[in-house]
């Protein structure tokens, strides 16, 4: 038996809907059997995953702190990906774009005014784009692989984060511990609902965002250009579309929101610079955007749900005494599952006999 | 002495970047862009460790590593191949799975003591009969002075990576059979208008590709420190990855490229044992930093780029019928 | 709405926060690991510590733990979720979870916080640490004495003050046996990633070291040592089984003694905040078994070890001159705990730059 593929005439409407619904069921099964495995209650385990850190007020703040970055690097990366460039640099970009807006606070903490947090994300946008550009410029100039461009970028970005913090920037107050100065109150992204929980405006920016982005993307000619020469660069030629100018526009843009991202996380979040700021945030948005099927409003619900993953998995190893690695194992998974239900979407499944394939051969 | 030493370290560091790197040619040779190179060989590498320190057995180990990364590899084969997800994003998984799933399953060998797997000369010399005079052979060649110990002296899977550079290069360029493949990463829709089965020979090599990146890391848990510690591949994946379009799609220069590479990792610790003020950051961005660079200057040369880059990477392929 | 939520927020956060002050039986220890449990080096003494305390204080004591916690929002979500599961104590291993702590530890005046290695303290927020570098000490003291070539090889991780003053200490050591004795220092710019270590390792018998120390926490450089021949000085745990004729000793990071003390406090109620720094003389670090060296090397090695634990002798006293000649610390003068503990400097004798 094997099994075949045959290209539907339109894309299915209704495995759109299903796929995503699909693929997190046989992720809780699956999950369910691990935990089985594990010598846990599956129940217990799914409980703490997906329910109990949504019970609680300050909770959801956090679910919201993590997403946020997610979200709003996923959201730039869905264009890319679209208009088939490979960006898989976003983890550093979001790490210059973080050290572009931090360099106002921690170069001149005596420029203090309402205006420093605006210029601030400026710069991170700015930041995180002009470190996009070097593999769009490589690309269009030299015709060089962007994913092991933008990756390898990735390494240098972190290396140089790491060199600012334990050299020309660390805090001189600091005891000589790898941090810089702490950013004054002008530089810190303030939080929503200050009184309730941590979430700060890094989370309406990625919401934003991801509005602006569907609205381009499904209602505007950009829109309509990014996915006819992400789908056949020839047929965009033909159209009168210029295939340089879009990897350019989609890689600045993502470069923008993941240099956003960054700069919302360490002033939003952390409040200064340190050798590490994300925890892989730029890769873990690519999944995001896989999840959310390259849709920017899917993306939301895919940043959430991935934040989950995390938190649940906190809650686990706390009540639980469950490994971390389950967590990762997990998200594995719903990957998995989830890239394999899309194809429902575009093809139909027949799974065939032996005897008929071999039959059709001859 | 020093001279042989260095060499031999930079060998050790080169091993595991060629194996990994020599399976993802022939992968994306034949159309298909695996990214899941790291997640393989973390498979390989705590499979790899966890046999050996089961059987005792350091070629069972190397067996299990070989056959880890090939059935993982399966996983890709099966969800790129068969029902055509895109292959960037399934390689990234793979990669995620894999390093979460090792880890899983190492939890149990941290810390226990490896084994190392014996050099060329030794393990021969456990053959009965032929081997006790080979492996005198081999002791006295090592003896030679400046490269003896290089060439006669080493671990098996650094002359099976010097094998598999030779064989690949003359299975893709002298056999009728790495013309096909080749002609599916070339063109799928016309190879499968000439009859070739174009899923299955992308199966095979998917597989191949696999195979070697577990053995690439049964040689870190088993030769370079014998040892099993989480994430332990730590980005040596993506350097193979890189080194594949370094070289442009030539064994050759993949062969070239990765020695050039562990020289530099190794360089740049002897500079600093001399006693150079370079910030070390820097110095650990440089391989980074020239693989940019190599990557520009060989795509710079259009006509060169053009020639060996299969023209159908990454591209899913579903049979019309 | 908006009103409404915050008001039921508010509610449920003095909930939340009074539940760890009901009146429990067991006491509930927790900690945050910044790597996995079982690394096989920083996080995992941490971990079998926790385990001591179990073992310990039985039913007294219940634990719970959260392993590989990014620096950042991540650390404080772990830490404050810690406190709301009830927790009475929380220790947070690593010094990158500094700010965190103190943030957490304002919102929850009632649950005790410990942060490893930081400097920060509040009534409820206490830092502890080890001094590593009287172990350095005695190792400096035993390279000297084993090494024909009189030079020692230094795998070293990120060039922090912690780092710097075990390099110091270690050629302090040295030098009181051979005073003309060099390291070279190696920066592996990682805690943890076997195959640089062994890098490294190669790197530095190659440039002729015959004898060798890591502040790195895998067992990949006594491996090397062993391959080649060469002695060499275990990190974090007892590396002996990776080098059964290769190590001499090996700094122990042995924390199980001071948590069991600390939730015991806890327990009584004579739990108090401070700046603790233990040493050898506490048990918060050991030495492994002193071996593969001759009798009298063994006996100046335990000599220096009680005299560090009787206090009579400090590493830090001087006369010390920088690497660049000056001097930092005149004859019988002892640094303070604040300069060791943002030191970044070499002493004289160190064959390195050290990376600014």
């Amino acid at each position: 038996m094997r099994v075949e593929l045959v290209k539907r005439p339109q894309h299915s409407k209704l495995f759109s809907a299903l796929s995503p619904l699909i693929a997190l069921a046989l992720t809780l099964l699956c999950g369910a059997a691990i935990f089985a495995a594990l010598g846990k209650n599956p129940a217990e385990g799914l409980y703490f995953y997906f329910i109990d850190p949504l019970r609680e007020v300050w909770s959801l703040h956090e679910l919201a702190v993590k997403a946020g970055p997610l979200i709003l690097i996923a959201v730039g990366l869905s264009v890319c990906y679209l208009s088939n460039n490979w960006n898989i640099g976003a983890e550093g970009q979001f790490i210059i774009g973080a050290i572009a807006g931090a360099s106002l606070p921690v170069l001149l903490p005596d420029f203090q005014s309402p205006v420093v947090l605006p210029l601030m994300l400026i710069f991170g946008m700015l930041g995180g784009a002009a470190y996009a550009s070097i593999p769009a410029f490589l690309k269009t100039r030299f015709g060089t692989n962007e994913i092991l461009t933008s990756l390898m970028l990735v390494y240098v970005a972190q290396l140089f984060l790491d060199w600012l913090v334990r050299g020309p920037w660390r805090d001189p107050a600091g005891n000589n511990f790898p941090l810089t100065r702490r950013f004054h109150p002008d530089a810190v992204l303030p939080e929503i609902m200050p009184t309730s929980g941590s979430a700060h405006w890094g989370i309406v920016f990625a919401l934003v965002a991801a509005v602006v982005v569907w609205f381009l993307v499904s209602r505007t000619i950009k829109g309509f250009e990014v996915r006819v020469l992400g789908a056949s660069p020839r047929a965009g030629r033909f159209a009168g579309f210029s295939g340089k100018r879009m990897v350019f526009f989609a890689f600045l843009l993502s470069g923008a929101l993941a240099g956003l991202a960054g700069i919302s996380e360490v002033s939003g979040a952390i409040g200064y610079l340190q050798p590490v700021i994300s925890p892989g945030y730029g890769f873990t948005a690519i999944i995001v955007a896989f999840l959310g099927r390259l849709n920017p409003l899917g993306i939301v619900a895919a940043g959430f749900v991935l934040a989950l993953t995390y938190l649940g998995g906190e809650a686990a190893q706390i009540s639980l005494g469950m490994s971390d690695k389950v967590a990762r194992v997990f998200q594995g998974m719903l990957l998995f599952f989830v890239l394999g239900c899309d194809t429902l979407i575009h093809y139909r499944v027949r799974f065939a006999g032996r005897g008929d394939s071999m039959a059709e051969a001859r | 002495m020093l001279f042989e030493s260095v060499l031999i370290t930079i060998a050790t560091a080169a091993t595991p970047l060629l194996l990994a790197a020599i399976g993802e040619l022939v992968v994306e040779r034949s159309g298909v862009l695996n990214l899941g190179v790291e997640g393989m060989m973390v498979m390989g590498a705590v499979c790899g460790f966890g046999a050996a320190a089961l059987t005792g057995s350091p070629w069972l180990g190397v067996l299990a590593a070989v056959a880890a990364g090939s059935l993982f590899s399966l996983l890709f084969g099966f969800l790129t191949l068969s029902i055509a997800t895109n292959q960037v994003a399934t390689g990234l998984s793979l990669t995620l799975l894999g390093l979460g799933l090792s880890s899983m399953i190492g939890e149990a060998f941290v810390g226990s003591a490896g084994t190392k797997l014996p050099t060329l000369a030794a393990g021969l010399g456990a053959v009965p009969v032929v081997g006790p005079p080979l492996q005198n052979l081999l002791t006295n060649l090592a003896e030679l002075p400046l490269i003896g110990r290089f060439l006669f002296g080493q671990d098996p899977i650094f002359y099976i990576s010097i094998l598999l550079v030779v064989g690949v290069a003359w299975f893709l360029f002298r056999t009728r059979a790495g013309l096909t493949l080749r002609s599916v990463g070339d063109n799928h829709a016309s190879a499968h208008a000439l009859g070739i089965n174009v899923l299955g020979i992308r199966y095979l090599a998917v597989m191949f590709g696999g195979a070697c990146a577990g053995l690439a890391g049964g040689h870190l848990s088993l030769v370079y420190t014998p040892q099993w510690v989480e994430n332990m591949t730590a980005g040596r994946g993506w350097i193979a990855l890189a080194l594949v379009v370094f070289a442009s799609w030539r064994p050759l220069r993949v062969l070239a490229g990765a020695y050039l590479f562990g020289a530099v990792t190794i360089g740049q610790l002897h500079a600093q044992a001399m006693g150079f003020g370079i910030p070390s950051q820097l110095l650990s961005a440089m391989p980074y930093l020239a693989t940019i660079l190599v990557l520009v200057l060989i795509s710079r040369n259009r006509r060169l780029t053009l020639m060996n880059t299969p023209a159908s990477l990454g591209q899913p392929f579903v049979p019309d019928r | 709405m908006k009103k409404l939520l915050l008001g039921v927020s508010s509610a449920m956060l003095m909930a939340s926060v009074a539940a760890p002050a009901l009146a429990q039986d067991k006491t509930k220890a927790c900690f945050v690991y910044i790597g996995s449990k079982t690394d096989g080096g920083w996080t995992q003494a941490h971990d079998i510590g926790r385990q001591q305390v179990d073992a310990e204080l039985g039913d007294q004591v219940e634990t719970a733990f959260v392993e590989n916690v990014p620096e950042g929002p991540d650390a404080e979500r772990a830490i404050e979720r810690l406190a709301r599961s009830g927790c009475d104590i929380v220790f947070a291993t690593s010094f990158g979870f500094m700010d965190q702590t103190v943030a957490v530890a304002q919102k929850f005046p009632d649950v005790k916080f410990e942060h490893a290695t930081g400097y920060k303290t509040a009534d409820n927020l206490a830092v502890y640490n080890a001094r590593f570098y009287e172990g350095r000490y005695i190792q400096g003291q035993i390279a000297a004495k084993m090494s024909e070539k009189g030079v020692a090889g230094y795998i070293a991780s990120f060039p922090i003050p912690e780092v710097v003053m075990g390099i110091n200490a270690f050629v302090l050591g040295a030098q009181s046996v051979n005073p003309d004795f060099k390291v070279k220092v190696v920066w592996a710019n990682t805690w943890f990633d076997a195959g640089k270590e062994a890098d490294a390792a190669k790197v530095l018998i190659d440039q002729g070291v015959d004898v060798m120390t890591q502040h790195t926490d895998s067992t990949a450089p006594m491996q090397v040592a062993a391959e080649r021949g060469i002695k060499a000085f275990g990190q974090a745990s007892d590396m002996i089984k990776a080098g059964p004729e290769t190590q001499l000793t090996a700094i122990l990071d042995t924390w199980g003694p001071y948590y069991v003390k600390r939730i015991k406090a806890v327990m009584d109620g004579t739990w108090t905040s401070g700046n603790i720094w233990d040493g050898l003389a506490e048990g918060i670090l050991s030495m492994a078994p002193y071996t593969n060296m001759p009798d009298d090397v063994k006996a100046m090695a335990e000599e220096t070890e009680a005299k560090i634990k009787s206090g009579e002798l400090k590493p830090f006293t001087g006369p010390i001159n920088k690497q660049d000649g000056t001097q930092w610390l005149a004859a019988g003068e002892n640094a303070d705990d604040k300069t060791l503990a943002g030191l970044n400097f070499y002493v004289e004798g160190v064959d390195d730059q050290l990376p600014k």
